[in-house]
């Protein structure tokens, strides 16, 4: 009785953060599968209890049936005892049979009507492909103009379903955003496909699921789920090239960013940084986080991530590079103001 | 050689004891020590040695355990995280389950089988020696700091040549081969411990259902195992010789190792449990005081089980991606388990129902694992469904699932063994008191470490993460398991406390202190390294309890009998035994069993230097190779049986 307590008081107080939920949907799939769950959990929870009873039950009888030191059973009475028994068993198991069909049923059904989201209209496609410990996204398009490539934020409209094209630049990773849908491996030298929609506007937050490495534990990005004309100014926004620095404390700052060894992995649009080993940055000012969702997106934690990336998450890919006290901070600016 | 309904009065009793308890003797000393071949002490080192691995794993999940506590906790860093959670699984699946089982097995199959050793006793030291080989492997490299970090299933192309450097996966890889190796032999020689050498009359429909239960497990072991050996081969070839078989860079392909590893994995998991599913019904039968309802039906599902195990595999990969017809499949093989597992439930439960029930600990270890195994069993349920397995593989519902199943299903059961066989094993009894408060220290810990898990993992926690943020509201529930952690960690020491104390101050027990209805029970406690002065012969289902095959046997009308049914005729002055046909258990022939050797010690150190050295240098295997063929030379020199003059 304690531990169910326990659970429902943590049950309520896990509600209050819910941007990383499979029960707390915000699409059509991730609802259908909730709504699964709770057919599986009240089902199986009536099992249970019934089956916790009737061995509590076993536990009074069986006292009582050693307490009785009854005589002698004839033959008879025991043999139609055990028959009776083995009947009970026989019928309960049949009885599992047929509640572990329905469950079948439910859950191919359900997993049949997620697949066919896809089947209608022609989806946004976007190309996810995961890298030790981040995630690039491009939003592919026939017209090269409009393929947008960024990394570890991405903006969908709700109610357009999106097909998630899943790759991998190193090892195995796992696409999963448990609001929206449920996980698809990203396995190198392979493609792997999973139809997404929300329904519902809102921020959910999604993290690698498969085992990956070192820092498996900050591989996290953001799904930013707004109505249509929201995201097309995103969109529009995003395909621009970065701002031209406004002041010169930001031209210092640019200047600074692409004289040191940053520009070897690290792209941005519109200047001559045009590394592909690290995320793009050209709209860098607009993430919510900074590391694969390590830190909030503050000066302060990008000065702590530039100077030393290795003390926040240790083993990632990114180069420890000595930046002069002086040039830093105009180089957070810089790289802040490219919302 | 005949069968004798009464005991014989042999006229010089006492000499003939004498000559049996010299021909079964072990050797003295260091050299005695290694070369003992006898089934008692075989399968205690495994146990013993099984219950270190355990210790060390149990530490391990502390480590685990704190660093998780809360929110961006710094006790651990992502390195050290990786490697202890790595060795946690490794230690406890390669390490610890498996070997406990079959150490169980290895000590009580030939005395409830009721003969005097294993059918090939050098091969089961080989064994052991292989075994522990691979746990000083293993530990060679953590205390080396070269323990695998790459998780207990080592995908490619993480655990591959170029994202994983070094030894760490090459010493986990090649530790699997000794464990597979070891397993293979343990499976053989039960195999053929249980068809040929059971006691006359003990005819298919007779054999105990632990017995019954180690047959399948021993067959699941030979169809499982060389898959894991494909497997390691793959990926230890592959980063030793440049293969590149699972290797994608180099056009190998990673989801196949997924296939064969799996095809492996899972049957793994009811290699572990199936032996505990033996337990509870020898304990349920012995202590309900009653013959199990439905023997067919629990030797069918035994064997259902053991086929059905090989069908699901791809349900630990349902996120790879699967066409639909194939989720379906794997779905409705998956849930299939849950119908054999479910009619082996039910018939405990009628049996309890309709037993006369003496609580003890060892009961209560059963009550215990029926509720923590229903539980996981349901959560299983969960797991085959496609859509709902998306939303929780590898999160910490997972993680709790199969806690459940494998401690709930697994653990609690050998304890309930041990509490049931140490008396057996020692000749002294356990502290029931202290069993009992044993008992609820490691069922409320252990609800309370892994039931919050599944509200995490359907709240979004991964599993192998060191840490996580404090916004994501993981905190409480993290806490709540780690003290829980704690608590079956006391639960474990009162274990061992109460192990070492009845070791020497518990009460006496004598032959058969639960009136408990198979042979091993006929056997002195702790048993004489022959086990029985004169085989015995298996009169019934229940061969301690009288009673009519046509009724179901129960205490109520049987006590245990002085008088028991017999085989004479061997010959004491050498390891002789009796070898049955494979049906009906009639006697067939005499069999003289092989002696002390120091042989399969010198083989495992032979074999050990070619698998450890091919780790680093590939030529080892042919130098390894040649030296074992020359134990192996000495091993099978001919030479003359053991025989004493009386």
């Amino acid at each position: 009785m304690k531990r169910l307590w326990f659970a429902l008081a943590a049950l309520a107080y896990s509600a209050a953060a819910q941007q990383q939920s499979a029960l707390n949907p915000a699409g059509p799939q991730s609802g259908r599968i909730a709504g699964l769950w709770w057919f599986f959990f009240y089902l199986l929870g009536a099992i249970f209890i019934i089956v916790m009873l009737i061995m509590l039950r076993t536990l009074m009888r069986g006292h009582r049936n050693a307490e009785e030191n009854q005589p002698l059973e004839n033959h008879e009475r025991a043999q139609t005892r055990e028959t009776r028994l083995r009947s009970i068993v026989t019928v309960s198991s049949v009885v599992t049979v047929v509640l572990l069909f329905i469950l079948l049923v439910a859950s191919i059904s359900i997993g049949k009507a997620n697949a066919d989201l896809g089947a209608s209209g022609k989806p946004m496609i976007i190309q996810v492909i995961g890298n030790q410990w981040w995630w690039q996204f491009s939003y592919l398009n026939d017209d090269p103009s409009q393929v947008l490539t960024t990394a570890n934020e991405i903006h969908i409209p709700i109610g357009k379903t999106v097909l998630i094209q899943g790759q991998s630049n190193d090892v195995i990773h796992s696409f999963w955003v448990p609001n929206l849908h449920g996980k698809r491996d990203l396995i190198p030298s392979r493609v792997t496909t999973e139809y997404i929609r929300a329904d519902r506007p809102g921020i959910y937050r999604g993290q690698c699921a498969e085992f990956c490495g070192l820092q498996h534990a900050h591989m996290a990005f953001y799904i930013v789920a707004e109505p249509e004309d929201k995201f097309k100014a995103w969109m529009q926004a995003q395909l621009q090239p970065a701002v031209a620095p406004a002041t010169p404390a930001l031209a210092q700052g640019q200047q600074n960013f692409l004289n040191y060894a940053c520009v070897y992995c690290h792209q941005i649009r519109g200047t001559t940084a045009s590394g592909t080993n690290g995320p793009d940055l050209t709209h860098f000012g607009s993430r919510r986080t900074i590391a694969a969702g390590t830190l909030p997106n503050t000066p302060g934690n990008l000065g702590g991530w530039i100077v030393n990336p290795q003390s926040i998450k240790p083993g990632n890919h990114m180069a420890t590079i000595a930046v002069k006290p002086d040039d830093l901070q105009p180089m957070i600016q810089y790289l802040e103001s490219l919302k | 050689m005949a069968t004798q309904d009464v005991s014989p009065h042999i006229p010089n009793e006492h000499a003939e004891l004498s000559l049996l308890d010299r021909v079964w003797q072990n050797g003295r000393g260091i050299f005695g020590w290694l070369s003992v071949t006898t089934h008692h002490a075989i399968g205690m080192r495994y146990i013993v040695t099984a219950f270190v691995m355990l210790l060390l794993g149990g530490i391990e999940a502390l480590l685990v355990r704190i660093q998780l506590a809360h929110s961006n906790n710094t006790f651990l860093g992502p390195d050290r995280y990786n490697e202890i959670f790595t060795t946690h699984g490794t230690t406890m699946m390669f390490l610890f389950a498996v070997p406990v089982m079959e150490g169980m097995a290895i000590y009580l199959v030939p005395m409830m089988c009721g003969t005097r050793n294993v059918a090939f006793p050098r091969l089961n030291a080989f064994g052991y020696w292989l075994y522990l080989g691979g746990c000083l492997f293993l530990y060679w490299g953590v205390f080396t700091n070269a323990a695998p970090d790459m998780g207990w299933f080592a995908y490619p192309p993480l655990s591959g040549p170029q994202f994983t450097p070094g030894k760490r996966t090459d010493i986990w890889a090649q530790m699997i081969t000794f464990t597979e190796v070891s397993a293979l032999c343990v499976a053989t020689e039960l195999i053929a411990t249980i068809f040929k050498m059971r006691a006359p009359r003990m005819s298919l429909n007779r054999i105990p259902l632990f017995v019954w239960s180690i047959l399948v497990q021993s067959f699941m072991t030979i169809f499982a195992m060389p898959a894991i050996v494909i497997a390691s081969s793959y990926l230890l070839s592959d980063r030793t010789v440049a293969t590149h078989f699972v290797n994608p860079a180099e056009g190998g392909d990673p989801i196949l190792y997924q296939h064969v590893f799996w095809f492996f994995g899972h049957p793994e998991v009811y290699i572990i449990f199936i032996p505990a599913l033996g337990f509870v019904s020898a304990i349920v039968t012995a202590h309900s005081r009653r013959a199990i309802v439905g023997y067919p039906a629990m030797v069918l599902s035994l064997i259902a089980n053991g086929f059905i195990a090989f069908g699901l595999w791809v349900h630990h990969m349902f996120a790879t991606g699967l066409p639909q017809i194939g989720e379906a499949y794997f779905t409705a093989s998956s849930m299939m388990i849950a119908v054999t597992s479910g009619i082996q439930i039910f018939c405990w439960l009628a049996t309890l129902w309709s037993g006369k029930v003496r609580l003890t600990t060892a009961l209560h270890f059963v009550y215990g694992f029926l509720v923590i195994f229903v539980l996981g069993g349901l959560t299983g349920v969960v797991l085959a469904s496609v859509p709902l397995d998306l939303q929780v593989h590898d999160t910490f519902f997972v993680v709790a699932h199969f806690h459940y199943v494998l401690i709930g299903g697994a653990l609690f059961p050998l304890f309930g063994a041990l509490y049931h066989w140490y008396p057996k094993m020692t000749g002294r009894m356990m502290s029931e008191r202290l069993g009992k408060i044993n008992f609820w220290f490691l069922f409320i810990g252990f609800n309370l470490t892994f039931f919050p898990m599944h509200i995490l993992g359907l709240h979004g926690m991964p599993r192998r993460v060191y840490t996580y943020g404090p916004e994501m509201g993981w905190d409480n529930l993290n806490l709540l398991a780690t003290i829980g952690a704690f608590i079956i960690a006391i639960g474990g020491i009162l274990f061992l406390v109460n192990v070492f104390w009845s070791r020497r101050h518990g009460r006496i027990a004598g032959n058969n202190p639960w009136e408990a209805d198979s042979l091993e029970w006929a056997a002195a406690s702790p048993p004489k390294n022959y086990n029985f002065e004169f085989l015995p012969v298996a009169t019934s289902r229940y061969p301690l309890w009288v009673a009519p095959e046509s009724e179901p046997a129960s205490l109520s009308k049987a006590k245990t009998q002085p008088d028991r049914a017999v085989v004479t005729g061997l010959r004491n002055d050498r390891r002789e035994v009796l070898v049955t046909t494979l049906m009906d258990a009639e006697p067939h022939h005499r069999y003289v069993l092989p002696g002390s050797s120091i042989w399969p010690f010198i083989t495992a150190i032979c074999v050990s230097i070619g698998f450890i050295g091919s780790v680093f240098n590939p030529w080892y295997i042919i130098s390894g190779s040649i030296i074992s063929g020359l134990a192996l030379l000495g091993w099978f020199w001919p030479r003359k049986l053991l025989e004493l003059e009386p």
